[in-house]
């Protein structure tokens, strides 16, 4: 087994780019990568957004991006340069040796076919199997994949399956051609972590018992730590660090590398609940206009002044829901909700001026957040206007101070949203609320949507602004290492119900409530065989299932 | 502006030229728009570029003010449609409820009536002035700037920023002026473009009918129309103004496109 199935030399990869108002220009966003990988081996591919590593990914199946172009080296499969093969020759290549998973399954299938037709598409068409046969086949990987019910499963069209189930569904339809090589892009990243935890499972079972080879892309080191034998860390296009698993997690070389085995490792000391909270939610119980069934049920919840409630749960348990009710978008059907000391209108448009400044919110899309139409400047200037009447250079003034507090700077004032990075444009949207002194401000899943050393520093800003301004937070996550790092009381979320709420320390503790449970277990852990242990001490199937 | 594209600078060219001789009209032309200066249908000379019209006047004269009436009622019909049917819809996306539910039907109701049809009936029994003349052709076209700007807001208006403007306590006419319409100008434009093509069309339609511009008083629609006997006998008086009319239409929606593609641009329009 010493041939090399996949070598990959010296790779250089270039994109157009289209800077507004200036000429279209080339640039090279992979910078000359090389590794091998051989058969039955899987190799992690590893770094940031805009590392490449979707591009070198792709580029093993001799495939560039609308706009992208593969601009030199050497792509070896199976002893031969595909990046010098014909098309036809590239054909029978993709999805008959290499075969491609992508990150949403949910976006790759089509909604109007049933899943078996497209699971066995690429080996019929390419004639490895009959049509029986590939069926046969599919039917055992679903087994092995353990979908529920692999005989009939494939007759359901993609709708009619959980998120984890097609993404499972998506690693059998890559197996099923028997391929030598499949592409794993970001397979678990849009799932639960409790979700995660049985596909990364399967796939890692898959990949086992087919002795296919693999490159796995994620962001998540924790991930790739679990299913690889080796590990390529990338940034900006450029390899940082190749080395064993082993070698990346427990003795890293590089300064990079190390950043990323340490992230998530904020110290924050859990404060003591103050007698009087800010914020005190009371029996809430709330469904949406149209519905019959509570989304959230009963709900009583504390925070205390400059102090962190984390509410965590997986999608569908009601965290958001939560905060539509506490900013008034959504009157609940019973409950009533306290904050500084009065009682706050249910309604959106009962609250004064005053509850609205002082309850501000962050989204998770800091994207779209932002009117893309406005500059910096008048983002954060408008609440500046709106509640405390500041003109002109006043204004000015306290808006440099505010982007002095996010650590960028008064450059930044004229620039337009699509001019900023994605941890940038959440910093502005962190300053637009604390522009307006409030009291608590309510965080919706700010970090999901950025890299983990962009998330880190977003969680270390929001713990010195709490600080400097005492601001509380109530910070919506799905994500628990989240927690860990910043919260002093936790309200654990499941199906419309808080199913454990208390101080962090607590909360953490054993023993714990087989929901609970389950979901602390789930978080992947940068340690090696972290994945078989959870598996084997399981108490609960998680809701994906 | 360096980088101005070909088609662009068409397009920019002759609206311009158009626009400039509608507002300089009584500057340029040669003679007065209903002064007689020579036989019916001279073929054209050094003294008449485009020759005579049907009584004798002189055409290069009667198409200049004809452009510059068909031009401005054009433009103020589609200013009344888009401000009145923008704002409208607009509100009925962000206000909702029965007040969207009322004002949707009303347009449905007044869409379902041929557009030309309703004129023709409304102009009937209404005196034809230009103001009412722009005020009938801005309402009806207002109903179909109302449908676009509803359904462009309805998108908008569920964004995170509207919902942030809206948690901070903004009202509606902060919302609508500040978040939606600078969010809503590309699809608006490039209507815009294409409803004032219609309106010069339309308006030379009543004119061409008898219901539009009433003589002496000269429009494109009703050059043709006076002049429309000629053809028989190969005079192509009557097809100046249908050149004219053509030209203006692309250019504008030349310019139009531009404009689309220069405030698409990603960075806030300024690309």
């Amino acid at each position: 087994m010493s041939e090399t199935l996949l070598k990959v030399r010296d790779l250089k990869i270039g994109a157009t780019i289209y800077p507004p108002g200036e000429k279209p220009r080339d640039i090279e966003i992979v910078h000359g990568v090389s590794f091998d990988l051989e058969p039955g081996k899987v190799l992690g591919l590893i770094g940031e957004s805009g590392a490449g590593k979707s591009t070198i990914g792709l580029a093993s199946m001799a495939y560039g991006r609308g706009g992208v172009e593969i601009t030199g080296g050497e792509v070896w499969v199976n002893g031969r340069d595909i990046l010098k093969s014909g098309l036809n020759d590239v054909r029978k290549l993709r999805g008959g040796e290499v075969t491609y998973v992508s990150q949403s399954a949910a976006a790759s299938f089509n909604p109007a076919k049933q899943i078996m037709d497209q699971v066995i598409e690429a080996s019929v068409r390419h004639g490895k199997f009959s049509k029986k046969d590939a069926e046969a086949r599919a039917v055992e990987l679903f087994r092995k994949l353990g979908l529920p019910d692999p005989e009939n499963i494939g007759n359901r069209y993609p709708h009619q399956v959980s998120g984890g189930q097609l993404q499972r569904c998506m690693t059998a339809l890559a197996l099923c051609p028997e391929p030598d090589l499949v592409v794993f892009d970001e397979p678990t990243t849009a799932l639960d972590v409790t979700t995660q935890i049985d596909v990364l499972k399967a796939i890692k079972e898959a990949i086992r018992d087919t002795g296919v080879a693999a490159l796995y892309i994620t962001h998540d080191l924790a991930v790739v730590a679990q299913v690889s034998d080796d590990i390529l860390v990338l940034k900006m296009g450029d390899m940082v660090e190749y080395g064993s698993v082993d070698q990346i997690i427990n003795a890293p070389k590089e300064d990079y590398t190390r950043a990323l085995v340490s992230v998530r490792s904020i110290d924050h000391e859990e404060k003591t609940a103050t007698s009087e909270p800010v914020l005190k939610v009371e029996g809430v119980t709330a469904r949406y206009r149209g519905t019959n069934f509570d989304v959230l049920k009963n709900i009583n919840v504390e925070l205390h002044p400059g102090q962190t409630l984390a509410v965590v749960g997986e999608s569908g348990s009601g965290k958001s829901t939560l905060a539509r009710v506490i900013t008034g978008l959504l009157p609940p059907r019973a409950g009533n909700i306290h904050f500084a000391g009065r009682d706050l209108s249910a309604a959106l448009g009962g609250r004064s001026r005053e509850d609205l400044r002082e309850l501000q919110m962050i989204y998770q899309m800091a994207d779209t957040a932002m009117n893309p139409r406005q500059t910096v400047g008048t983002i954060i200037g408008r609440p500046l206007e709106f509640y405390f009447g500041l003109r002109g250079s006043e204004k000015r003034k306290r808006i440099v101070e505010l982007l002095d507090e996010i650590e960028m700077g008064e450059a930044f004032m004229d620039r337009y949203p699509a001019e900023l990075s994605g941890g940038q444009k959440q910093r502005v949207c962190i300053a637009r609320s604390l522009a307006a002194k409030p009291k608590i401000i309510i965080c919706d899943e700010v970090t999901s949507a950025l890299d983990p050393l962009v998330a880190d520093g977003i969680l270390k800003l929001l713990l010195d602004l709490q600080k400097v301004e005492d601001v509380a937070y109530l910070f919506i996550t799905h994500d628990l290492a989240t927690v860990k790092a910043i919260a002093d009381s936790i309200a654990v979320m499941y199906q419309g119900e808080v199913v454990r709420y208390g101080g962090k320390t607590d909360v953490l503790s054993p023993p714990f409530d087989d929901y609970t449970d389950l979901l602390l277990s789930s978080v992947p852990e940068m340690k090696l065989g972290w994945l078989e242990e959870v598996i084997a001490n399981r108490k609960m199937e998680s809701a994906g299932n | 502006m360096k980088n101005l594209p070909i088609a662009a600078v068409v397009g920019l060219f002759f609206t311009s030229l158009y626009f400039l001789m509608a507002i300089f009209a009584p500057l340029i032309a040669p003679y007065g728009v209903a002064e007689i200066v020579g036989g019916v249908w001279e073929p054209s000379s050094k003294e008449h570029l485009l020759g005579t019209d049907n009584i004798g006047r002189d055409l290069l004269s009667r198409m200049i003010y004809g452009g510059r009436t068909t031009i401005w009622i054009a433009t103020a019909a589609t200013i009344l449609s888009f401000t009145t049917g923008s704002i409208l819809g607009f509100a009925a996306a962000v206000i909702g409820g029965w007040v969207d539910q009322v004002m949707s039907r009303f347009v449905d109701l007044i869409m379902s009536i041929p557009t030309l049809i309703f004129a023709l009936v409304v102009l009937s029994v209404v005196p034809v002035t230009v103001p009412i003349l722009i005020i009938v052709m801005g309402f009806l076209d207002s109903t179909r700037v109302y449908r676009l700007a509803r359904a462009v807001a309805v998108d908008i208006n569920v964004m995170d920023y509207v919902e942030a403007a809206k948690l901070r306590g903004e009202g509606r006419v902060w919302v609508i002026f500040r978040e939606i319409l600078p969010n809503a100008l590309s699809p608006l434009v490039a209507e815009m473009g294409l409803r004032f093509i219609f309106a010069v069309l339309f308006v030379s339609t009543l004119s061409f009918l008898g219901l539009g511009v009433q003589p002496p008083e000269a429009d494109w629609g009703g050059i043709v129309k006076e002049n429309k006997d000629g053809i028989v006998y190969g005079i192509g008086a009557a097809l100046y103004p249908a050149v004219a009319i053509a030209t203006l239409a692309i250019s504008v929606n030349l310019v139009a496109d531009w404009v689309l593609n220069r405030t698409t641009s990603l960075k806030g329009g300024r690309g």
